[in-house]
């Protein structure tokens, strides 16, 4: 098996892997950073699939690299988006869970 | 295409390792430095795939910013994690999850292993028309030129969330300087390394953007190395966040979609098409958006991980 194949194999384990976390963790920090295992491991498919393009002297293709390095920075502000928006959840209503912030509504926010 | 080395293999098996630990661990910091250390590994994964410019960027961005950002919000939210641990789902749930994710990589295994060969590629497409922009690094002229709509609209997309980010901010400290105010030990190492390592990284930083024309680098990447300037002198407490509303600050963070937006129009004044360079200035007119970009973006992300604002303007 070729190492471009082999890391194409390991980016889709790893979409696995993040969508069990980003659906097993109830904490959102937690689910943050399985979101962004999933979104790597979806570069890293997408890396694969540049270095089989390569031709041209080139090494990979480089138009799915520069696709991926702009997802990169897309991905990093989305994440800092979210982790604003839980931090802004935090202070607000003193507990970082999602399911608590549904149930007490209306009533005291740090009761659990 | 040669088969995977020992080095390659052994790369790969850690980063699923690392990947599996980031998932699995109890406590929300060490998953974060399980990611942090991921990042890293990816950035070698990237260079092994042949592509050094999604390496910088991952191991500027997905090694270092996410990791400052991740490890301040876990550090923040840590009252909190005791009580969310509890709302773990039962054994059915976790099983149905596992069987779905695991259908999901099998899918995605099976579209790796029956990509077509020989496989399509725009290879050759880029280095034919190369000559167009006299730029050498074929990534760049991508991100720069033909798809140059892609990197104006990410612009704008950076500007977008940071809006965002400050709009979380409470009524009254709207305009204020954005994150906690750092404090730090004037003579610890992190006030020394926060004096010693910045005229090194920004000659680094200056001198990615410079080679990107040619070679492996680029405004992405020398703006993050910036931004990590920046903010390691914010953490130690040398200097404070500017306030938000300080009409210097946003002048610069528009000064990189602007430039592009004016160039773009100029394209489109010249009679080609919006995003048209004349080919014998191509290069200084993308060298001079990089530029603008690599500030604008050095700023952006900077403020992204200081976060919304906490204090207020006056002091």
């Amino acid at each position: 098996m070729s190492a471009t194949t082999m890391f194409g194999l390991c980016g889709a384990a790893i979409v696995g892997l993040g969508l069990y976390g980003l659906i097993t963790n109830p904490q959102p920090l937690r689910k943050i950073v399985a979101f962004n295992l999933i979104g790597s491991g979806v570069f890293m498919l997408f890396g694969g699939v540049a270095r089989r393009g390569a031709a041209a002297g080139f090494g990979g293709d480089p138009v799915p690299q520069a696709l991926v390095i702009t997802g990169v920075v897309v991905a990093f502000s989305a994440t800092a988006l979210a982790v604003a928006l839980l931090l802004r959840l935090f202070e607000s209503t003193g507990s970082a869970s999602l399911r608590d912030s549904m149930a007490s509504a209306g009533t005291d926010p740090t009761d659990p | 295409m040669t088969i995977a080395s020992a080095l390659e293999i052994a790369l790969a098996a850690v980063v699923l390792g690392v990947a599996v630990w980031t998932i699995a661990a109890h406590e929300t910091s060490a998953a974060v430095v399980g990611f942090l250390a991921y990042g890293l590994l990816l950035a070698l994964v990237w260079v092994r795939l042949d592509a050094v410019d999604v390496a910088l960027a991952e191991a500027a961005i997905g090694g270092g910013l996410s990791g400052v950002l991740l490890l301040g919000a876990a550090a923040r939210l840590r009252p909190a994690e005791a009580a969310a641990t509890t709302e773990r789902p039962g054994r059915i749930p976790r099983l149905g999850a596992g069987m779905l994710s695991a259908l999901v990589a099998a899918a995605l295994a099976a579209g790796v292993l029956l990509l077509p060969d020989p496989a399509p590629t725009l290879a050759p497409a880029a280095a034919a028309n190369a000559g167009a922009t006299g730029l050498g690094n074929p990534v760049t002229n991508v991100l720069m030129a033909f798809r140059a709509l892609d990197t104006l609209l990410e612009k704008v997309v950076l500007l977008l969330v940071l809006v965002g980010v400050w709009s979380l901010a409470p009524d009254r400290l709207w305009g204020g300087r954005p994150g906690p105010r750092h404090e730090a030990d004037p003579l610890g190492v992190l006030a020394f390394l926060a004096r010693l390592l910045p005229p090194v990284g920004i000659v680094v930083g200056i001198y990615i953007l410079w080679v990107g024309a040619n070679h492996p680098g680029g405004a992405f990447q020398a703006g993050t190395i910036l931004a990590a300037m920046w903010l390691l002198v914010m953490m130690a407490g040398l200097t404070d966040a500017p306030a938000v509303s300080s009409r210097r600050l946003r002048l610069v963070l528009i000064a990189g979609p602007a430039v592009f937006i004016a160039v773009g129009l100029a394209g489109l004044g010249i009679g080609t098409a919006f995003l048209a360079y004349p080919a014998a200035q191509a290069k200084p007119l993308i060298v001079a958006i990089e530029i603008a970009m690599t500030l604008t973006i050095a700023t952006t992300l900077g403020l992204l991980i200081a976060g919304a604002p906490e204090q207020s303007e006056e002091r």
